[in-house]
């Protein structure tokens, strides 16, 4: 799960992380009082801070909503030390589009606000703490190309990355505290203020099992601060059920409207752009089916697992969900049966069929066994269904059916 | 031979009463699985369908002499299960279970590695030695014995495989589903490693997905050390980037992890690597068929020349 840079701001406060500070807003009436608060706290100049999930924010550019076509503003994210040019920005940023090199053309609408703290810094430095899957544990990342993306320094100056490795036993120690600070060129108070700041953060990380925590930019202010100047967490899934209060910061408006749907059905669900609708039992099998629709010249309009026993409650929730897609021109149903019977999953099939409605070609292809029984009882249904024997077959009927 | 599992392992079911365990159970012994005992802690005195049930997996270890496990408790068990599995001297631990935090697996990996035993999974449908022994849930009559040793992240896209092959009679050593987690017990380069060594296991198949770079790290140890043939097939080649396709392990994260790039680390370790996973039975079948002649002609070969320098020592006498 993804959560937004003030949520996240909020959460590293909790664990003593030094943040840049602020205040978050959804409505332009609220302005006033987080800027009249923010000066309370002696604050004299601004960041105004779009708050989507994807990244480049800064680097975006806000559109009009109702006219995709007008640009409002250039930069999702306005450094300014004048209250009006502050509320200028607000104005323009909040309720329009916000298009950035990861929302795709289509962008996002900006609902919330960060009105922060403007501060003065010297030095821009990059830190991420993330699951090196290769080695199985933690890897803390630092760089002092700070303000750039990480991919980035990566792919072209990849000796700029130092990482140290977390032993899971005894969790991050000074000395690789201090092996960062000194490979990052920090010294006096900068240095005495980024041990105790990458020690807290590894905390925060560790106990919110969070499954990236990326700081971009860490900034050294003039005064030999360490703070966070922005701030993104995600979290493992597998793990919310133990941090209600993370779970919390869920925000629906980031998410696709089928997709906030099918999770009430637990189904896994993920939309993408095609016009081949699926519905697989398990996760392997349903990416290989969308790359045979994708092989036979088809194009999946999504990616949905409906789980191992292919529950006639189960395939009834994804034909709604998969249906509600207007895009769907097409639906190939690729089960595995395995342990269950396909006779009982073609059941479960023909009736779901019955009570949705379905009025465009499904391509049924159930294999294990009574895999025969299965395919007679779909034959003779009387619904409109075209039984595949292989999957490459009913790669081959679906996108027939399309064209 | 096979690896992992075959008809004389001891399988101790870790919570063996519960709606997946008891299902599996006994389709595991009707399957001829040898299923010594249950785990399940507080029902020390009972028993399921007559398999006897312990309060440890120590005293199913003492008493029945179990040495492998399969675990079917929920994921914030399961870690616990997995270590008392460990440490009671079990030696392959297969771990069923869906949905364990990331951070509790590292800590078990952690303490695993350091272990001479083979945990496999979490979240995966387990191992299967054809007409020998079933730990998992995939269905065992589309197995088929045989010489294949088939590695796979998946479920139903394993069954998938596996189907294909039997169907065109190629049987199977061993089929493992190693998992779809992030953290899992073995990797694909530690089962490969496992088949190169099996004097039954002829050739490979192996399965992927998107997500970490544990393929290729296999594709580097299959260049340097591995003569059978391996057929290669990557799950998600459409998935898009920075979402996580049902298994907690399958997202592309920062660009790495696509499809294309596993595919192309294979192809360079001289994996068939097929495009369609419709065609990795048939892929298979063609592979074998071309090993086979060059085998043929290289023990024609042998035997010419072996046949050229009996002539010549018979000459010289």
């Amino acid at each position: 799960m993804k959560i937004h840079e003030y949520q996240a701001k909020e959460l590293l406060k909790k664990f003593g992380v030094p943040i840049q500070d602020g205040i978050a807003i959804k409505d332009i009436s609220k302005f006033n009082s987080a800027i009249s608060q923010l000066q309370s706290r002696g604050v004299n100049q601004y960041a105004v801070k779009s708050q989507i999930h994807a990244g480049g924010r800064g680097k975006g550019k806000l559109f009009n909503p109702k006219n995709p076509g007008e640009l409002i503003l250039e930069g999702g994210v306005k450094f300014t030390t004048s209250i009006e040019k502050a509320r200028e920005y607000a104005e323009k940023i909040l309720g329009n589009l916000l298009v950035t090199h990861q929302t795709g053309p289509e962008g996002k609408i900006v609902k919330t606000l960060f009105i922060a703290e403007g501060l003065d810094y010297k030095k821009e430095l990059y830190l991420g703490i993330l699951l090196d899957r290769a080695v199985s544990k933690n890897v803390i990342m630092a760089s002092t190309e700070g303000g750039v993306e990480i991919e980035k320094v990566a792919a072209e100056t990849p000796e700029k990355i130092l990482k140290v490795w977390i032993e899971p036993s005894i969790g991050l120690q000074v000395f690789q505290a201090r092996e960062l600070a000194f490979g990052l060129g920090l010294k006096g108070n900068a240095f005495k203020s980024f041990i105790p700041f990458i020690m807290k953060l590894y905390k925060a990380y560790e106990e919110t099992d969070a499954s990236l925590l990326e700081i971009n930019p860490l900034i050294i202010t003039n005064d030999d601060r360490v703070v966070a100047l922005d701030a993104k967490m995600n979290f493992d899934d597998n793990a919310l059920d133990r941090h209600p209060e993370i779970y919390a910061y869920r925000d629906l408006d980031e998410e696709a409207p089928l997709e906030i749907e099918a999770s009430k059905y637990n189904l896994n669900y993920i939309k993408l752009d095609g016009n081949v609708g699926c519905m697989v039992n398990g996760a392997g099998l349903a990416m290989a089916t969308m790359d045979i629709i994708k092989l036979a010249g088809g194009e999946p309009a999504n990616f949905l697992d409906v789980g191992g026993g292919a529950s006639s409650e189960a395939v009834e929730n994804g034909f709604k969900i998969i249906l509600s897609d207007p895009a769907v021109k097409a639906i190939l149903i690729n089960i595995f049966g395995g342990i269950v019977r396909c006779d009982r999953v073609a059941q479960g099939v023909i009736e779901a069929s019955k009570k949705v409605n379905v009025n465009i070609p499904v391509v049924v292809r159930l294999e294990g066994t009574n895999a025969k029984e299965a395919a007679e009882l779909l034959d003779n249904s009387g619904l409109n269904f075209l039984v595949a024997k292989s999957l490459k077959e009913a790669a081959e009927k679906v996108t027939l059916a399309i064209n | 031979m096979s690896i992992l599992i075959n008809k004389k392992s001891h399988v101790v079911v870790q919570g063996i009463t519960g709606g997946e365990g008891s299902f599996h159970t006994t389709q595991m012994i009707e399957y001829g699985t040898k299923v010594v005992a249950g785990v399940v802690p507080g029902k020390g005195d009972q028993n399921f369908n007559g398999v006897p049930i312990y309060n440890t997996v120590s005293e199913a270890v003492k008493i029945q002499k179990a040495d492998t496990s399969v675990i079917f408790v929920p994921p914030l068990f399961a870690p616990d299960a997995i270590l008392e599995a460990a440490y009671a001297g079990i030696k392959t631990i297969v771990c069923i279970t869906e949905g364990i935090p990331a951070k509790d697996m590292i800590k078990v990996y952690d303490v695993i590695k350091k272990m001479n035993v083979h945990l496999v999974g979490p979240n995966c449908p387990g191992v299967i030695t054809p007409g020998e022994c079933k730990v998992g849930i995939m269905p065992g009559f589309i197995h088929r014995r045989g010489k294949i040793g088939v590695v796979s992240r998946s479920g139903t896209l394993t069954y998938e495989a596996v189907k294909q092959l039997s169907d065109l009679k190629i049987g199977q050593s061993t089929c493992v589903g190693i998992g779809g987690d992030p953290v899992i017990g073995s990797t694909f380069l530690d089962i490969i490693k496992l088949f190169n060594e099996d004097k039954n296991t002829d050739a490979i198949v192996m399965i992927g997905e998107i997500g970490g770079t544990a393929e290729e790290e296999a594709a580097v140890y299959i260049k340097k050390n591995v003569k059978k043939p391996v057929v290669g097939f990557i799950a998600g080649r459409t998935a898009p980037p920075g979402r996580r396709m049902g298994h907690a392990g399958a997202i592309i994260s920062g660009g790495k992890g696509t499809a294309a790039e596993k595919m192309e680390a294979m192809r360079k370790a001289g994996i068939y690597v097929v495009e369609s996973p419709a065609e990795i039975g048939i892929t298979m079948k063609k592979v074998l068929e071309k090993f086979k002649s060059k085998q043929i002609k290289k023990t024609e070969n042998k035997r010419r020349t072996i046949k050229k320098s009996q002539t010549r020592k018979s000459k010289k006498k």
